[in-house]
């Protein structure tokens, strides 16, 4: 069907996206390809690479990292208005693209979006671009009135010069602004004196996601555009070893059937319903591959063995472990494990792609710009100055969109059909089967205490997978993958220890299977955190000792890490009793830069019903840029934290993921999800994220309830495979 | 051909009968704010409104909807996001990625409109989307927000 330019630009309303049609002589545009749509033509001056102000006294600020739910985009934009002093009620927002970053000596710096970093690894810069056009538009203004720009000062989008008594608005005096050199130095607000930043402000993209009108990539419409359904090969590492075209050709809407790679086949239809019906009728015979038999057994097998190995990279150690441990009054083993998990974003992957000799341009929801534009430039032959990628909105990300698959596969489908642009989506059986899956791991964990209940030695043995080796294997140290080790490092500013423990070793032994690993919201953080603290309650009750009490003992050196599980502890009312039937458990971690901390409150019925009534989590991320969001942040970390708990697991059998689609891929919803409080503690003095690191403390918090509330210890998950009742 | 009624229009598509209405809605009438999650009637993302039941589009073929049943998607619960879910959607800032959210939406308003002043069971009972964002604790404080037909709090 066709459909009008006024239906389509309807569809895409959202600022940013809209180019003025003045812009495309008239031509019929979406305006995705147009950068800076809003900010064109000469009188919307650009003051810097992040601060566009338009006669109308709109401010766009230019945000790099990209919006996939977690608030990025607007706690950016209140830094950059922050130091701007500009009115926050005209600010809007838009991307740069990768290739005017490209073609700008990355000017926006790193677009990567992963690990809670959009704030605390830009803070500095986007601030000081907001800063620096401050001083730009107070000079434009003070040049004009011939007056010392130290006499003028802004606030609100408005200069005034007090003496005289004049003022302007920073839209009259941008134009003049933009050809100033930009100042040399400047200097950033004390954040006590923040108006817009560290204040609990609305988002700016809510209203249209209320509509319908937010355009993600699975939405996106260009000109006579196509539509591909892909498969690829269900056992990883496997290929495509022939398929029968000609069997689907002639079926409603189908254009063509296009290998992809070496183990992926694609359908290319008018709309993407057919292809995807002539995807599933296309005979397609695989060679497996050396994994064709293989299964969740094996993988745990060759993990159980890594526990004990000789071999194995050491993270953190201290004393004489193995002496401590021998020589311990009392010693506590146990062995935990945490498997192979699916991001499942609600949007499944997608990308559009037009392929030509001289150009290649991607449409896709990526956490990462300047990736997806590299794998655009790979996978279409073309250098990267003749490629751009166009980013959208994600509709989830969790780690899963820093990836590149995807844009491969459409760029290689794009490059079969010159000039056309194609669609492709991933059915959601595609997208659970064909994961970058959470890591799986076990931890054989001993530990040594003395007579009076002091832990006097530690061993943490993790076997399993490496994300790096998987992912980014250039980024290995020796052979050793130190992202493992999140929350177990020695002290800094980075994933530490909370304990100080007298002998200590924790240390890896690599194992890695065929399935594809990925950076998972979260990342090791999250089984590291269960591993350690669930053990360290195993400690507590064998010595017969309060979890807070006896983890405060070990904290003296981690005054970060202890407070804020005091905090959590203290609105959790730890030291009172719980409702009559209900059960408490603790955690607390340090990653992704913050501190954390939770205490669940849960019952367990005598059949074995599990209720999750209450959470608190504290959060410590030094500098709080939107409390609001950061408490959104906090729940929706309990639920990503809490499905991964309950439900979360993909197996493997004759070499596949199992799971295929939510029906099998549990996930938790409204009804199992308790309250959460918020205890917001910033201290100061450092920049931590907050998009992750609570998800870590939700399983461990709620386990250990559940060992408070029926005796039972849960060392694997998940655990919807574990009996609960009364036995 | 079949006719569909969708937000007050008819529109004739061409379509195979067993094309679910979600990929119809989506690719023939061209209206996406009605998002594809699961295609197996487990996420709720593609939930509209049939003759006021919300109903998980991706499940129904096109050719079981009636002549005359009235189809309502996002677009059409308001002309301009004024519906009061979506007003109490706004003042409580619910959507984080918003994927779900027109789904999440639409099964509020389809819950409301049959049960004014739902309980805390009844909400959980109909509202079974999907979040993988976890906006669940937002959702549920939107949708009493919007049954006491409350000031929406603002900041
Ligand atoms: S897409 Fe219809 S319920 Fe998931
Ligand atoms: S808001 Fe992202 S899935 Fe619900």
């Amino acid at each position: 069907m066709t459909m009008t330019a006024a239906h389509m630009r309807s569809t895409v309303s959202r600022r940013g996206f809209l180019a003025a049609s003045a812009a495309t002589a008239g031509a019929f545009s979406l305006g995705f390809h147009i950068p800076f749509a809003q900010a064109q033509g000469a009188d919307v001056p650009e003051i810097n690479a992040w601060v566009v102000i338009k006669p109308d006294e709109t401010v766009v600020i230019r945000i790099a990292r990209s919006e996939m739910g977690q608030g990025t985009l607007t706690g950016l934009a209140q830094l950059v208005a922050e130091e701007l002093e500009c009115d926050w009620s005209k600010v809007t927002t838009e991307y740069p693209t990768p290739g005017q970053n490209l073609a700008r000596q990355r000017v926006w710096r790193n677009f990567s979006t992963g690990g809670s970093r959009g704030i605390r690894e830009s803070h500095d810069y986007v601030r000081r671009g907001g800063a620096a056009a401050r001083e730009m538009l107070i000079r434009a203004a003070a040049e004009d009135w011939k007056v010392a720009p130290g006499e003028c000062r802004a606030a609100s989008g408005t200069i005034t010069h007090g003496a005289s008594g004049r003022s302007t608005t920073y839209g009259k005096v941008a134009a003049a602004a933009a050809k100033l050199e930009p100042p040399a130095e400047v200097a950033l607000k004390d954040p006590k004196d923040w108006k817009i930043a560290g204040k609990p402000v609305q988002r700016l993209d809510t209203a249209d996601k209320l509509t319908g009108k937010q355009v993600y990539g699975v939405d996106l419409k260009l000109p006579g555009m196509l539509n591909a359904a892909i498969k690829a090969c269900p056992v990883f590492g496997g290929k495509v070893k022939s398929f029968d075209a000609a069997a689907v050709q002639s079926m409603p809407g189908v254009k063509k059937v296009v290998p992809v790679g070496d183990n992926a086949v694609a359908v290319v239809a008018d709309t993407w319903w057919r292809a995807k019906v002539a995807l599933d009728a296309l005979p397609i015979v695989w060679d497996e591959g050396a994994h064709a038999k293989a299964s969740s057994a094996d993988t745990a097998a060759m993990l159980k063995e890594g526990l004990t190995a000789e071999q194995a990279f050491v993270a953190n150690q201290t004393g004489d472990v193995k002496a401590a441990l021998a020589g311990a009054a009392k010693r506590i083993e146990a062995v935990y494990g945490y498997p192979h998990q699916n991001h499942a974003t609600m949007e499944p992957m997608n990308a559009t792609a037009k392929w030509t000799a001289d150009r290649c341009e991607v449409w896709t929801p990526t956490q990462n710009g300047e990736s997806a534009l590299a794998a655009t430039a790979e996978a279409s032959g073309l250098p990267a100055a003749k490629c751009e990628v166009y980013k959208i909105h994600l509709g989830g990300g969790f780690g899963r969109r820093g990836m590149t698959d995807w844009i491969r596969q459409v760029v290689a489908i794009a490059k079969e059909m010159p000039g056309t642009p194609v669609k492709l989506i991933w059915s959601r059986e595609e997208d659970m089967t064909q994961g970058k899956y959470h890591p799986v791991t076990q931890c054989r964990l001993v530990g040594g205490l003395d007579a009076s209940g002091n832990l006097t030695g530690l061993h943490m043995r993790i076997s399993g997978q490496s994300i790096l080796a998987g992912v980014l294997p250039q980024n290995l140290q020796n052979g050793r993958d130190p992202v493992t080790f999140q929350g177990l490092n020695p002290p800094g500013p980075e994933a530490s220890l909370g304990y100080t423990v007298p002998n200590l070793l924790i240390d890896h032994a690599m194992r890695n299977p065929h399935v594809p690993p990925g950076f998972w919201r979260g990342v090791n953080l999250n089984q590291n955190a269960i591993y350690l603290e669930c053990f360290m309650d195993e400690l507590a009750h064998a010595t017969g000792q309060d979890p807070l009490a006896f983890r405060r003992k070990l904290m003296v050196n981690s005054p970060k890490h202890l407070a804020v599980l005091n905090a959590a502890a203290e609105r959790a009312g730890w030291d009172k009793p719980a409702p009559a039937g209900v059960h408490r458990g603790l955690a607390q971690i340090m990653g992704f830069g913050s501190y954390v901390a939770a205490v669940a409150e849960v019952s367990v019925s005598p059949k074995g019903q599990l209720k999750i009534h209450r959470i608190v989590a504290a959060t410590d991320p030094g500098h709080a840029v939107n409390p609001q969001q950061i408490a959104a942040q906090v729940e929706g970390s309990f639920v990503y934290g809490l499905s991964a708990a309950l439900y979360g697991e993909c197996t493997v059998k004759d070499g596949r993921i199992e799971q295929e689609n939510f029906d099998t891929y549990q996930v938790l919803r409204m009804d199992e999800m308790p309250k959460v409080e918020t205890v917001l503690v910033p201290s100061g003095g450092f920049w931590g994220g907050v998009g992750e690191p609570t998800i870590a403390v939700a399983a461990p918090a709620v386990l250990n309830a559940i060992f408070a509330a029926t005796g039972k210890r849960i060392r694997t998950l998940p655990l919807k495979h574990h009996d609960l009742s009364k036995a | 051909m079949p006719r569909l009624n969708i937000n007050g229009r008819d529109v004739d598509i061409a379509v195979e009968d067993d094309t679910p209405l979600l990929w119809a809605i989506r690719e023939q009438v061209g209206l996406t704010g009605t998002k594809y999650g699961c295609g197996v009637a487990a996420c709720g993302a593609c939930t509209v409104h049939v003759d006021g039941v919300a109903t998980r589009a991706c499940a129904v073929p096109v050719s079981a909807i009636a002549p005359g049943q009235k189809i309502v998607t996002i677009e059409g619960l308001s002309p301009d996001g004024s519906h009061p879910v979506q007003k109490a959607w706004a003042a409580l800032d619910v959507p984080q990625c918003g994927y779900c959210q027109a789904g999440m939406i639409m099964a509020a308003a389809a819950l409301l409109a049959a049960k004014p002043k739902p309980t805390e069971d009844e909400i959980h009972a109909e509202m079974t989307n999907i979040c993988r964002c976890g906006t669940y604790n937002r959702v549920r404080a939107a949708i009493n927000l919007a049954a006491e037909g409350g000031e929406p709090r603002r900041g």
